[in-house]
């Protein structure tokens, strides 16, 4: 009986929850973890204005973020040019006068610096990875290779909010927040955009906790950082000395309190927070479940690497995101810190590979087997690329490099993108793009393709003007699908 | 060509009924058929049309603009003898032809928008052009008229003060009643905690409820608008508007003082000093004549912006990206127009221009000042805070922790005029080094020319704002304090009065309201007081499942909103209810309890803190329990607690909080420390006070905390709760004290640990009540 009268409170706030959603243009978010029990998944009718318009073929994302900017030249994007003219001056012809960041600008010359690392060709596609990704070259054939990434800032904090913001500026939303908005939860026991955050031995540069912001978005859509610390989700965990038992007898009391106040105000906000206090029970059981990687088998870890069996560590992190996106969470955001070499490459980029070489390879083997990799979609790559001319002193075995906005390398696998191929092309000092550019924007609007979203379509109304993750532009790479 | 067949009269009957909720208008349309260019029409117009047909001309098609009346009815440039609209002819209207349209290369909104109009939509537009397609001026930019307030027979509801009048004309117009007063217990909380963001104490609800004069209430009013937890409440506002952090916001993060403004703020809400004089400090103190430290101080707002410490940045482009911050600001705090959107292009729906933004942005230019800012250093320019003016004119700060001798300083940045230091110019695309045409500071004219001989600088542009002709400024500030007294402004978007903005609800009142607010030269505290003391502010906020079914988001006012409470007044109803709560007032920002390890995920640096500071340690004493305002704001790492809770990341001007509900708030509030230890705290008072009754203790906890007397069954369902955990506890005395472990408020020894624990547990269970973290 009660539980009818629940319900029925449930339904009305369900109808002023819509009529509510019928005055924003882009609607408001379905499916959320907001009120999963009363929409558990979007239904076809009820969608946001940008929902299924192609077949998606991608029903979740594991986005590997490599913060700080790897080196594509280092890694993936063979220039051999550059080790013939080791130590000679980036010709004028090439750099075109573009801006450089504050820390060369002052710099009298441009020494090019080739890599100090063996690249060879893998797998049937032949594709170019250096000694440093020993794992990942054992991939190729079922990853994709953009080379001819570019983005427009220079420098970390206002790059890494425009891949994940689709603005330099903060202040809107993340791209997993955008994702929870339009698709929901699948998963009504977990939140539907997860973060983890690992580090490694190298020149760190901060993240500001906005970049898994919602913005402007409610901050249901917030992507919920997922920690190593014996709280997982902050404010998870029961006190010491309190038990299942008391902790459920404490929230049926408040319940019961609650429906008090709903019979005498009738307000439905009562009803969700009715709703909401369950679903925070369900988390606390939940979470720590999919957290708890000690019921993975050996081989699992011997999979991912030794590191994985530390947590915290990113390989740890990576099987944490497989377990998440075996439940069916929307997006999962892992950053691993470290990459920013400006100087000692050499050294430091041997650590940040060997972090993130094995678990990400492990990964999609993972995922392949079992059976996710064709609807999971994972993504490696930084903010932006590193240059081709050394930062600082040039010597036989040392060298840095700065920040590169004009090309960089990211790779994709799984969810429909074509396995096994290279897209794009950089020039033979690896400094510009010449074939195939794939701007931030281009980027994020092929993502949201794979989810089935058109990206001019996924929009919110704030303060006047419809919003997008792609602002103005953003153009979906078609060639990059099977 | 295909044309549909113009919409049935009984679709247009129900479309219209859904058109007016739609836009939350007047029933104008429906009443009279008169159609009003500013409530029916012009919404469409400018959120389906103007993107390609209006102030923008980069973006303009067919070289049409339809916000202009002018340019609408003349004939088209490229299809001479073709009216966009031709008054009272739809059918020869090449708007209505096309909107009417469903051939994709003729139809208006093109596919390709990914724009359309409803049917209701279309039929407006007919009609409208058919009544004579008359245009007017955007309600926001015309002067506010005080009308006669519509008369009230005393049958229809309780008459107060003018804004019953308005607010009871509308409710019965929309078939509705005024709601009763709402009883005396639950007046008495939302007044308290609208008014100073804290629970009543039980002490003033006692004498309220045994008053029985007619002016008890206007007492408790008075006594709340004099007490010194009114200018914190109103701060705690502010600090939204004004982007205020104690981080620079970039990159390393560091720290930054500018909480001795923030203790200006809090001086002048209490002081109630005007309106007029409050902003124009803020955005001229500097350039005042004789300019004395505390209005220097004031001028601190245009500060609040983040600051970039980041190697490798363009100096120049953060530079500029500070100076539109302050233009920004202007534009959102104090005229409620996105200003930001003509950074890059001409609006795309407010006649601001381009030049207008950046006449606007030379006002803040002229500072000396840097992009770049090396760690540790203060931002240049800044002001010195000395022992002496700690005696003198800045004696309201609460620095004397800082500044212990004549050898301590603190430097504040502030505002320093630099006359001539740099042109300014229209940048392209926005873009710190596209220089375009050179401009000068100017107002955006389509609001209100400068008056001639006010000075081109921030004071004149102050002078203009409170210019009696300036159509904005009194009407954005009344709806701000509506919307923090009612739970929602007469214009819903407080942060956009634009031609994208919602339309007020009830016109007339706003203007009323804004009108008398300048002519009772721009009193806060009574404009206040006048909305609180009205009988539609008094109703109770019960409202029938019908009620709600009307009018879901109580635009009318039918009855008093009912809303969950900010992060700020819900950790401090659980400090000031266990008697935790230390009263001090300003001071550095302090660091209260937050879980371990989130500062240390994303900082870098070591404990020299030149990377920032690298680990959040938690205050020590009472600093801990201090007001919530006073938490310290890091902006790359804001207390997440309050994130939860809808805080906004204090990056840029915000004037309006979102309220969601979610399962991590409930998490909050089951295993926050704070909430815990408050509970505690409380448990044992409470029980050493009734000498072990639980019972009572339950009753009294209910009552500090709800600010009611809980009904028997309510106290029942609490005490069978406490009994049993008690049992339970009484068998475990390990987890009970592991229980009471808890926050650094010593445990009270007097009392047996399983009465502790379970007493603990029962009141955190009323902390975690709905109508606890609720305004109602």
């Amino acid at each position: 009986m009660e539980k009818e009268i629940l319900e029925q409170k449930l339904n009305v706030n369900r109808r002023h929850f819509l009529s509510k959603l019928s005055l924003g243009i882009g609607g408001a978010a379905l499916g959320s973890l907001l009120i999963p029990d009363l929409f558990g998944k979007p239904e076809e009718d009820k969608l946001p204005a940008g929902i299924s318009h192609f077949a998606p073929r991608a029903k979740r994302v594991i986005y590997l973020f490599q913060s700080g900017a790897p080196s594509q030249l280092d890694l993936f994007d063979y220039k051999p040019l550059l080790n013939k003219m080791q130590g000679q001056d980036l010709p004028a012809s090439i750099r075109m006068g573009q801006r450089l960041t504050g820390m060369t600008s002052g710099q009298k010359e441009f020494p090019l610096a080739g890599s100090l690392f063996k690249f060879n060709q893998y797998g049937e596609s032949r594709a170019w990875v250096s000694e440093l990704m020993p794992y990942t070259s054992k991939i190729v054939d079922k990853i994709c290779f953009v080379k001819s990434m570019h983005t427009e800032a220079i420098n970390h904090d206002p790059a890494v909010t425009f891949f994940q913001t689709g603005s330099q500026q903060p202040g809107r939303p993340s791209m997993g927040s955008w994702l929870s908005y339009g698709l929901g939860s699948e998963n009504k026991n977990l939140p539907g955009f997860c973060v983890f955050l690992s580090r490694g031995k190298g020149n760190i540069q901060p993240l500001a906790s906005r970049i898994w912001g919602s913005g402007f978005l409610d901050s249901v859509h917030q992507g919920v950082q997922f920690r190593s610390a014996k709280d997982p989700v902050l404010y998870l965990q029961d006190p010491e000395g309190l038990d299942k038992v008391t902790r459920r007898k404490m929230l049926d009391k408040i319940a019961e309190l609650n429906h008090l106040q709903l019979e005498e105000f009738q307000d439905p906000e009562i009803a969700t927070r009715i709703a909401q206090y369950e679903m925070a029970y369900r988390m606390q059981t939940s979470v720590p479940e999919v957290m708890d990687i000690n019921d993975e088998p050996e081989h699992v870890f011997k999979l991912y690497g030794p590191d994985s069996m530390k947590s915290g560590t990113f390989a740890a992190n990576c099987i944490q995101a497989r377990r998440l996106a075996e439940r069916g969470v929307r997006f999962v955001q892992l950053y691993h810190m470290g990459w920013d070499q400006h100087g000692s490459l050499p050294r430091d980029i041997r650590n940040l590979s060997k972090d993130t070489d094995q678990p990400s390879a492990a990964l999609i083997m993972d995922l392949e087997q079992r059976g996710l990799l064709d609807d999971t979609l994972v993504i490696w790559g930084g903010e932006f690329g590193r240059t081709n001319y050394c930062q600082g002193k040039l010597s036989v075995d040392d060298y840095g490099r700065d920040h590169h906005p004009r090309c960089f390398t990211v790779w994709m696998a799984g969810a429909g993108v074509k396995p096994g191929f290279v897209y794009g092309e950089t020039d033979e000092f690896g400094y510009n793009v010449v074939k195939d550019p794939v701007h931030v924007h281009d980027f994020q609007a092929t993502v949201m393709h794979l989810l089935g979203i058109n990206h001019e379509k996924l929009i919110f109304k704030h303060q006047g003007r419809r919003y997008r993750l792609t602002d103005v532009s953003g153009k979906v790479v078609n060639d990059l699908f099977t | 060509m295909k044309r549909i067949s113009f919409v049935i009269a009984g679709l247009v009957a129900t479309t219209l009924l859904i058109v007016s909720c739609f836009h939350k208008k007047d029933e104008s349309a429906q009443t009279s058929g008169l159609i009003d260019f500013n409530f029916d029409i012009k919404p469409i117009l400018s959120d389906r049309c103007f993107k390609c047909h209006g102030p923008d001309p980069n973006n303009r098609k067919a070289d049409l603009r339809l916000d202009i009346e002018a340019n609408a009815y003349a004939a088209l440039k490229n299809n001479p003898g073709v009216h966009a609209i031709l008054p009272g002819k739809p059918d020869q209207s090449e708007l209505v032809k096309r909107v009417l349209s469903t051939d994709p290369l003729y139809m208006m909104p093109p596919p390709e928008s990914n724009l359309s109009l409803n049917d209701a939509e279309k039929y407006l537009l007919k009609k409208w052009v058919e009544q004579g397609g008359k245009y007017k001026k955007h309600w926001a930019f015309l002067l506010p008229q005080k009308v006669k307030p519509p008369a009230i027979d005393s049958d229809d509801g309780v008459v107060i003060n003018e804004i019953d009048q308005f607010i009871i004309e509308r409710v019965l117009r929309k078939g509705l009643k005024q709601s009763k007063e709402a009883d005396k217990e639950r007046l008495i909380r939302r007044i308290s905690f609208d008014l100073t963001g804290l629970p009543p104490s039980v002490a003033m609800t006692e004498k309220f409820l045994k008053d029985n004069r007619p002016n008890a209430y206007e007492i408790i009013v008075d006594s709340l608008l004099a007490s010194p937890a009114y200018g914190e409440r109103w701060t705690n506002y502010w600090l939204d508007v004004a982007r205020y952090g104690d981080t620079h916001g970039y990159q390393d993060d560091l720290p930054r003082v500018m909480w001795p403004w923030r203790d200006w703020v809090i001086k002048a809400f209490n002081e109630n000093m005007p309106y007029d004089k409050f902003v124009t400090w803020q955005l001229a103190g500097d350039l005042l004549p004789d300019a004395n430290k505390e209005q220097l101080l004031a001028s601190a707002f245009n500060r609040n912006h983040k600051i970039s410490q980041e190697g490798g940045i363009v100096d120049e482009e953060y530079r500029v990206e500070y100076v539109a911050d302050r233009a920004n600001t202007f534009g959102k705090a104090f005229m409620s127009i996105s200003m930001e959107c003509s950074r890059c292009h001409d609006h795309k729906y407010d006649p601001i221009t381009q030049k207008d933004y950046f006449s606007l942005y030379a006002f803040f230019n002229n500072l000396k000042e840097t992009g770049f800012v090396l760690n540790l250093r203060t931002p240049e320019p800044y002001m010195r805070i000395s022992k002496r003016d700690l005696e003198g004119e800045l004696k309201f700060l609460n620095a004397n922790k800082v500044i212990k001798s004549e050898k301590d300083t603190i430097l504040q940045m502030v505002m320093k005029e630099v006359p001539g230091i740099r042109k300014s110019y229209v940048l392209n695309r926005g873009a710190y080094d596209a220089h375009g045409e050179e401009v000068t500071p100017d107002v955006p004219n389509s609001i209100l020319a400068l008056k001639p001989g006010l000075p081109r600088n921030r004071l004149g542009l102050s002078q203009w704002l409170f210019d009696e002709n300036n159509p904005l400024t009194a009407r954005v500030m009344v709806n701000r304090i509506w919307q923090e007294i009612f739970g929602r402004g007469l214009v819903a978007t407080s942060e956009d009065f634009g031609n994208q903005g919602s339309i007020p609800s009830h016109p007339e009142l706003l203007d009323w309201l804004a009108v008398d607010f300048r002519e009772n030269g721009w009193d806060m505290k009574k404009l206040v007081r006048k909305m609180v003391l009205s009988a539609t502010y008094r109703q109770s906020s019960v409202a029938s499942p019908e009620l709600r079914e009307i009018d879901p988001d109580n635009i009318y006012l039918s009855h008093s909103s009912r809303y969950r409470m900010n992060s700020e007044m819900i950790r401090d109803n659980a400090l000031a209810t266990s008697g935790l709560l230390n009263k001090e007032i300003g001071g550095p920002s302090v660091k209260p309890y937050q879980p371990e390890g989130i500062w240390e995920d994303v900082s870098v640096g070591d404990k020299s803190g030149y990377r920032g500071e690298t680990s959040y340690i938690i205050d020590t004493g009472n600093l801990v329990y201090r007001r919530s305002l006073y938490t310290y704001w890091r902006r790359t790492v804001p207390p997440p607690a309050m994130i939860t809770f809808d805080n906004p990341m204090k990056e840029i001007c915000e004037v309006r909080r979102t309220r969601t509900s979610t399962p991590l708030q409930a998490l909050v509030l089951l295993n926050d420390p704070q909430i815990m230890e408050a509970s505690r705290v409380l448990a044992a008072k409470l029980l050493v006070n009734n000498k072990g009754n639980s019972r009572q203790t339950i009753t009294d906890a209910f009552r500090l905390i709800t600010s009611r007397t809980a009904k028997a069954n309510e106290v029942d369902m609490l005490e069978q709760f406490y009994t049993a955990e008690l049992v339970k506890y009484q068998q475990d005395l390990k987890s009970a004290n592991a229980v009471l472990k808890t926050g650094h408020h010593k445990i009270d020894s007097r009392i047996n640990a399983a009465n502790a624990a379970a007493m603990m547990l029962t009141i955190q269970t009323i902390y975690n009540l709905d109508e606890t973290i609720s305004r109602s």
